[in-house]
């Protein structure tokens, strides 16, 4: 059962004085905080405030300035030598991320494949699957995301939010322990926010995956997240439930950025 | 001077056979290093180890900034006083290979450059090997981006294949000096290799027009 703060023992996921710059930009001001399995947590603050970052450091999209990443109980950062941990090659970090799948703001679905292809592409040339395996297990999720009709289509043929469906259906191919979504209904149109987030609230009631969600939809996060933290310049200001943080913060600077938040809807 | 038609019926047949079986097939082999060993060394160039990224740049550099000739001159008579014989062909079909490998290289160098950051980061995301990547995703995309740019520097190295005269390869343009230095009638020849040049090179690259409207939709 997930619950609001995770052991150091049993935590999926723990940063352990994180810290990341960009040339001399800090974006992580030594982040630490640990994450349950099965857990949803949902990271809200300002632009800047370090969210996306995290999400791409447990992805092996950047690398990390300072501090340790542990995923299930190992460092991600790190590889053991001697009993002593030093910087892991890109390698190392790439193959002990593999439990972890991202969705991305802008689907970035392979143009050159069709639907299934894409879906298809991870689990046969990573996990080794046969085509058939995967075949089937693609159309399953691509049912489940309401896209299967779409199977044989190019994504260039597909609205936003049709790619989008697309780009978690693939996400969700590689079986991944952890989710990362990554402001996922940005860059669509209104209209099309609804069906993405409706598909996710599948996936959160009937699935145990852990997720890591970056979004300005404060209802969604509301109705599917254990646990929301408020970051603002690469630090966490606050962190509890849904429930305390949407209704009754702790610190004005959550209350400032909610109410800016809410106001511009 | 007037034009002479029975003196161009004449010389025809033989620019045609020359320019079939040299011209094209110049054009067809030297084509073919162009373009793979153009990735080759555009994916050189782009690697992590400064061993091999710097001393591929600098060889683009230097191959691109020395005339075709004064290669083709080096590969054939310089290499031939350090024992390495190569036939007039082979090396000319070597040199141009090379040397439009190396505009190839950049051709690939900007269509690599021109696929989005997030096609990258996807195949992160999913843990695809860095070969599965270029196979899979990164290339594919590529080839559709540069297929015009890459057609024209086909397109320039088949119209470069007389300076293959400079080590005797009896190719069309030649042939067609070879009838001049006969008859000294140098007119019918040359006019007729340059419209063989044109009727062969407009029809390509309207057809590459097609294709690259083709792969864009």
């Amino acid at each position: 059962m997930p619950s609001d703060t995770a052991t150091k023992t049993d935590a999926i996921i723990r940063f352990d004085d994180v810290v990341k710059k960009f040339g001399d930009k800090t974006v992580l001001a030594g982040m630490n905080f640990s994450v349950a399995p099965g857990e949803r947590v949902t990271l809200i603050g300002p632009s800047g405030s370090g969210k996306t970052t995290i999400l791409r450091l447990l992805m092996t999209l950047e690398k990390i300035t300072d501090g340790v990443i542990w995923v299930n109980g190992k460092p991600l950062t790190h590889e053991e030598k001697n009993g002593q941990l030093v910087p892991a090659s890109e390698k190392y970090s790439r193959e002990r991320a593999r439990t972890i799948g991202m969705v991305f703001q802008q689907f970035n679905l392979f143009p050159n494949m069709t639907v299934i292809e894409n879906v298809i592409e991870a689990p046969v040339s990573v996990l080794g699957k046969s085509k058939d395996e995967a075949r089937q297990h693609a159309l399953d999720l691509l049912d489940k995301v309401g896209m299967k009709d779409f199977a044989d289509g190019h994504p260039t043929q597909l609205s936003g939010g049709q790619q989008q469906r697309v780009a978690i259906a693939r996400a969700c191919a590689m079986g991944p322990d952890v989710l990362l979504l990554d402001e996922v209904t940005s860059a669509l149109d209104p209209e099309l926010v609804v069906d993405v987030l409706n598909v996710l609230r599948d996936i959160a009631e009937t699935t145990d995956i852990t997720m890591l969600i970056v979004t300005h939809e404060m209802h969604f996060a509301r109705d599917v997240s254990h646990r929301v933290m408020m970051f603002d310049q690469g630090l966490i200001v606050e962190d509890g439930t849904p429930e305390k943080i949407f209704n009754d913060p702790d610190h004005e600077r959550t209350r400032t950025f909610l109410r800016a938040v809410l106001e511009e809807r | 001077m007037t034009w002479r038609w029975d003196y161009a019926r004449d010389v025809l047949p033989d620019l045609l056979v020359a320019f079939l079986q040299f011209t094209l097939g110049i054009t067809l082999a030297a084509g073919v290093i162009a373009v793979v060993l153009g990735l080759v060394l555009a994916l050189g160039r782009r690697s992590d180890n400064a061993w091999v990224s710097r001393p591929t740049f600098w060889l683009i550099e230097f191959i691109r900034s020395t005339p075709i000739p004064i290669q083709l001159f080096f590969v054939y008579f310089g290499l031939a006083s350090a024992g390495i014989r190569l036939s007039a062909l082979v090396t000319g079909i070597l040199v141009l290979g090379v040397h439009y490998a190396c505009y190839m290289a950049e051709v690939y160098r900007a269509g690599i450059d021109a696929i989005p950051k997030g096609q990258w980061e996807a195949c992160t995301a999913l843990s695809l090997s860095p070969q599965r990547t270029w196979r899979a995703v990164i290339l594919p995309q590529v080839v559709r981006r540069i297929v015009p740019s890459a057609g024209n520097q086909i397109i320039a190295l088949f119209k470069e294949t007389p300076f293959l005269i400079v080590v005797g390869v009896g190719e069309m343009v030649y042939v067609a000096q070879q009838f001049g230095s006969a008859t000294f009638r140098f007119t019918e020849p040359l006019t007729i290799a340059g419209l063989i040049f044109l009727a062969a090179s407009y029809p390509t690259s309207v057809l590459m027009r097609r294709l690259e409207a083709r792969l864009a939709q």
